[in-house]
């Protein structure tokens, strides 16, 4: 079967947000100082959301919407309270549960700008199921996944991206769960548009929530983030100033997957497995090196880079996937569009009296 | 059945039948019923009509699990139910024939296909003997008829298979049934011919076994009579055959059009619930969004943020759903905004009987949250009012700014009754409170002094930019707040808001004396037994009234001066006594239950007998 769709519904050719116009900007001369609420900020002091509210209130500006056109929702966890500090509409929902509201707001008003803030307890244990729907309908939002690998408001539970064997409150004995990958989920929910930041990394923080606002569809962010009260230090060992550019990798759209202080690490494709190669040794060049490419049109490099991380592999950050494909609303109102289309608006008297009808006189 | 007159055809004029199909699941037992129904509505009988399937879609053909039935009821006078019992039974196999003979009363017509009756049905059935040689049914007025075999000589030269010309004998059932009580073949022939306009010789097929089956009733002298029932005196109108489910997504429909704000409903699947989903998704052309939620929470989610958009968030489930949507109901509660939640009960607890009849989730959408979490409650009485309160629950919802449960459920949801259509001109007003900019800081939880609602302040409106959410509000700002005295107010003030509802909507009318003996209480699907029953305690000179509530919270503001007018309540329900605690928790009243949990509507003669019983105990 197909899909009915109107114009209004055709994949774009391009998957971004049309750029501010000069002529918009003019208009809505808004500054960071604009999305800052009047709510004194509550998290513990030196906690990695204080960066990360920072650098959303610092992006905010540049998309081009009105204040009261942005609509943050969050569930619950310490990244739930960040709706309270931004000056724009806010919705501090339920556990797990801010994608289906963001779903029913975008679906409704599909004008507005809408971001989701979560954790990895949020959107993973008890709100797993509504990431997968919401990546997989493409609902135009921008879902934000602060990743402390902890319960922090509970204060100290293990969580799904918890460390398998660690120890905390509830596991005395170290956690028999596996954890999982959110990018791998995300990408095997069909989000167009996945990506990892990390807390501290303000510049490549504001550049990939600037490029998650811009994208059309669901974007979904992975921001690694330390709970410096519960679980300190838990990406320390990659995301520290001085060991970053060895274990980091710095995804960029068409080049080729290098790495290290030097510049002289990459990844190679061997078989299905990626391994880390260096340039110049054993016959390596620049050749053999994986290109990254965020449009490809199948997952398959996406999920492979999804999958590597410390101590194994340098942990990829950047845009994994960007893709373009007509959102939720699109479809939706398209789909109304096509009928209004073909049979009219409708008509309340006439679907009253439809079907078989008598008199009485 | 009450005979008038005789005419000198052998012709009998009859004020009401009851006819029930019974068969297997696949035999389109549903179909029969529903066509009789139409072809019944449109010729102006009043009608009411009950069908019983199972949860299975194909239980093992000829079981007993498997037994599909259908009752109408139809009359040239006003009726409120679906009949005690059937007046004629038609069994299309032995294991139909067991499940509802018990429901025939001595006397009845027995219709049965006689072919349906091998060993090997009657072995599925678990008869022992042949019911039809044994003699086990002489009580009854037995028709055998070869109905397999006759149906499939009159397809005889068309092109299907045996098993394919099987299918069509529920028509030859129907053509029988049409020309005992003088009925018109034309809609039903109408409606195979669209029904099957892309297969032809299926709709051949039908047209002929339905044809045959009245032609066997003109031709063979095993009736010596036909019957006839005259159209009923409804008041004028325009009509249409209406079940609970259709009515409901009309109402919310109309609803969206009287509010002027989109329709957005989220919903996932849930029997008996789903109907509503179908019909609602097919309603594009008025700019209803439908939305096929990854399960219930979601569903509820989706329509509080849409509700939030300043759309009409609106949700549909039976009690299991409503059990998970309970937390984001909560929400709803906290946040203030315009939802409404329908709940089309079913039996339970748990998975229970899901194709059944209860109405036993009324304490759950009273209580079933955490805290002190109030919000109002509607039910509807028959499938027509479905579109009434359809209307009511977001007149409610939207100018107190408040969640509302609707309470339908299974024998509203699929039953029918003529429907009176009205002109939309003269449906009422729903009113939508726009918050819009001030002077001065905009106060999300700044209150309406008189209904205490809070403003709708829609993303999109410039200077209303605020924070919303789970956590306790302060009174006025709504930031966030743990101060104790605060917390106490809002709880407090949010209860007040929906008890002050109890002044703005219709008194408890009563139907009968306003003082006597006995007031007979109910709420839901459960009027039309109770109606009937106050109906005919009455005419036997009994001093009893029937009131019938439609809101269940707040009640109606002369509720305890209704009930305290009479020596004695009672209030029947398809539950343990929900309403009943309700009730004698709030007025301090020694009302008395009266509870049949089978999966099935009250029979009237029920409550009679019971009614009758404490009326004894009065003298």
């Amino acid at each position: 079967m197909t899909m009915e769709t109107n114009g209004a519904a055709a994949p774009h050719t391009n998957g971004d947000q049309p750029a501010l116009s000069p002529e918009n900007a003019q208009v809505i001369a808004l500054t960071r100082k604009d999305f800052v609420s009047d709510q004194e900020v509550r998290w513990c002091p030196g906690c990695g959301d204080y960066s990360i509210l920072a650098q959303t209130q610092k992006v905010m500006p540049d998309f081009g919407y009105r204040k009261e056109d942005i609509v943050f929702i969050s569930g619950i966890g310490c990244s739930g309270r960040l709706p309270y500090y931004m000056n724009t509409f806010g919705f501090h929902t339920i556990h797990g549960r801010a994608p289906t509201l963001a779903t029913g707001l975008k679906a409704a008003r599909p004008d507005l700008m809408v971001w989701v803030i979560t954790g990895d307890g949020d959107a993973l244990s008890i709100g797993g199921n509504h990431v997968i729907h919401s990546m997989r309908r493409n609902v135009d939002i921008n879902l934000v996944m602060f990743n402390n690998r902890i319960y922090g408001l509970t204060k100290g539970q293990a969580s799904p991206t918890s460390e398998f064997g660690k120890r905390t409150k509830s596991t005395p004995m170290g956690t028999v769960d596996t954890p999982i990958m959110p990018l791998t989920i995300a990408l095997a929910s069909e989000a167009s548009f996945v990506a990892r930041s990390v807390d501290t990394h303000t510049e490549h923080l504001q550049n990939t929530l600037e490029r998650a606002g811009r994208h059309k569809g669901s974007s979904f962010v992975e921001v690694l983030q330390n709970c410096n009260i519960f679980n300190d230090g838990a990406w320390r060992d990659f995301t520290d100033r001085e060991v970053r550019e060895d274990r980091m990798l710095q995804l960029e759209d068409g080049k080729p997957m290098i790495f290290g202080k030097d510049r002289d690490k990459g990844i190679r494709l061997r078989g299905l497995r990626p391994e880390v190669v260096t340039i110049g040794e054993n016959g390596v060049t620049e050749a053999d090196l994986l290109v990254h490419d965020e449009a490809a049109e199948d997952p398959y490099l996406a999920l492979v880079l999804s999958r590597m991380f410390w101590p194994d592999f340098p942990v990829p950050v950047g845009v994994f996937r960007a893709i373009s494909r007509p959102t939720h609303d699109q479809l939706i109102d398209g789909q109304i569009a096509s009928a209004v289309g073909r049979a009219g608006e409708g008509d309340l008297e006439k679907v009253l009296n439809g079907g078989e009808t008598w008199t009485v006189t | 059945m009450t005979t008038t007159k005789e005419q000198e055809l052998p012709v009998q004029e009859l004020e009401r039948v009851t006819i029930r199909f019974a068969g297997d699941s696949g035999d389109g037992m549903q179909l029969t019923g529903t066509q009789f129904t139409r072809t019944a509505a449109v010729f102006g009988n009043d009608i009411s009509t009950l069908p019983d399937f199972p949860a299975e879609i194909r239980a093992p053909a000829g079981s007993l699990p498997g037994v599909s039935g259908f009752q109408i009821s139809f009359s040239s006078t006003d009726i409120h139910t679906p009949g005690d019992e059937p007046d004629v039974l038609v069994a299309m196999n032995p294991a139909a024939l067991k499940t509802n003979v018990g429901d025939l009363p001595a006397g009845g017509a027995l219709i049965v296909n006689s072919d349906a009756f091998t060993q090997a049905n009657l072995n599925k059935a678990a008869y022992a003997s042949n019911p039809l040689t044994d003699g086990s049914l002489k009580a009854y007025t037995v028709f055998e008829i070869p109905i397999s075999s006759l149906n499939e000589r009159s397809l005889d030269g068309l092109e299907m298979t045996t098993k394919q010309k099987d299918l069509t004998k529920n028509f030859f059932a129907l053509g029988l049934m049409f020309w005992l009580y003088e009925r018109s073949m034309e809609p039903t022939l109408h409606w195979i011919d669209s029904k099957f306009s892309a297969r032809p010789v299926i709709a051949d097929a039908n047209k002929r076994a339905l044809k045959a089956g009245y032609a066997y009733g003109e031709t063979t002298e095993m009736f010596h009579t036909h019957f006839r029932v005259r159209p009923a005196h409804l008041p004028p109108g325009t009509y249409r055959n209406i079940t609970g489910n259709e009515a409901t997504a009309l109402g919310f429909l109309a609803a969206s059009k009287l509010a002027g704000r989109p329709l957005f409903y989220g919903s996932y699947p849930i029997t008996p619930a789903s109907d509503i989903l179908h019909q609602l998704s097919g309603y594009k052309t008025f700019g209803v969004k439908t939305f096929q939620a990854e399960d219930e929470i979601a569903a509820i989610g989706a329509a509080i943020g849409a509700s939030y958009g300043g759309a009409l968030g609106l949700t549909a489930s039976s009690g299991p759903g409503i059990a998970l949507k309970s937390e984001a109901m909560g929400l709803a509660v906290m946040v203030e905004l315009p939802l409404v939640v329908i709940d089309v009960q079913r039996a339970g607890p748990s998975t229970g009987m899901p194709t059944k009849n209860e109405q036993a989730d009324l304490l759950q959408v009273m209580f079933g949250r955490n805290s002190d979490s109030p919000l109002p409650i509607v039910a509807p009485a028959t499938p027509g009012e479905c579109f009434d309160y359809a209307i009511e629950a977001w007149r409610l919802a939207l100018k107190y700014m408040t969640p509302v449960v609707y309470l339908s459920d299974a024998f509203l949801a699929t039953g029918s009754e003529p429907w009176r259509i009205p002109s939309t001109a003269d449906l009422p007003s729903i009113g939508v409170p726009n918050a819009t900019k001030g002077d001065g800081p905009f106060y999300p939880y700044l209150r309406d002094p008189e209904t205490l609602a809070r403003p709708w302040a829609v993303p999109g409106t410039a200077g209303l930019e605020h924070r919303i959410g789970g956590l306790e509000k302060a009174d006025v700002t709504g930031n966030v707040s743990y101060d104790p005295e605060n917390h106490h107010r809002m709880q407090t003030l949010r209860a007040a808001k929906v008890a002050g509802i109890a002044n703005d909507i219709a008194p408890l009318e009563v139907y009968g004396p306003t003082t006597g003996d006995l007031l007979i209480l109910g709420w839901g699907s459960t009027y039309g037994a109770i109606r009937s029953a106050v109906e005919r305690l009455q005419a036997e000179g009994h001093s009893v009234a029937h009131a019938h509530l439609r809101h269940l919270n707040p009640f109606p503001a002369n509720t305890e001066e209704v009930i305290r007018s009479y020596r004695k309540v009672l209030i029947p329900e398809v539950n343990l006594g929900q309403l009943l605690m309700l009730i004698r928790a709030r007025y301090l009243v020694d009302a008395v239950g009266y509870d049949r949990v089978r999966g099935k509507p009250f029979r009237i003669v029920e409550i009679v007998n019971e009614a009758v019983q404490i009326l004894k105990g009065l003298e």
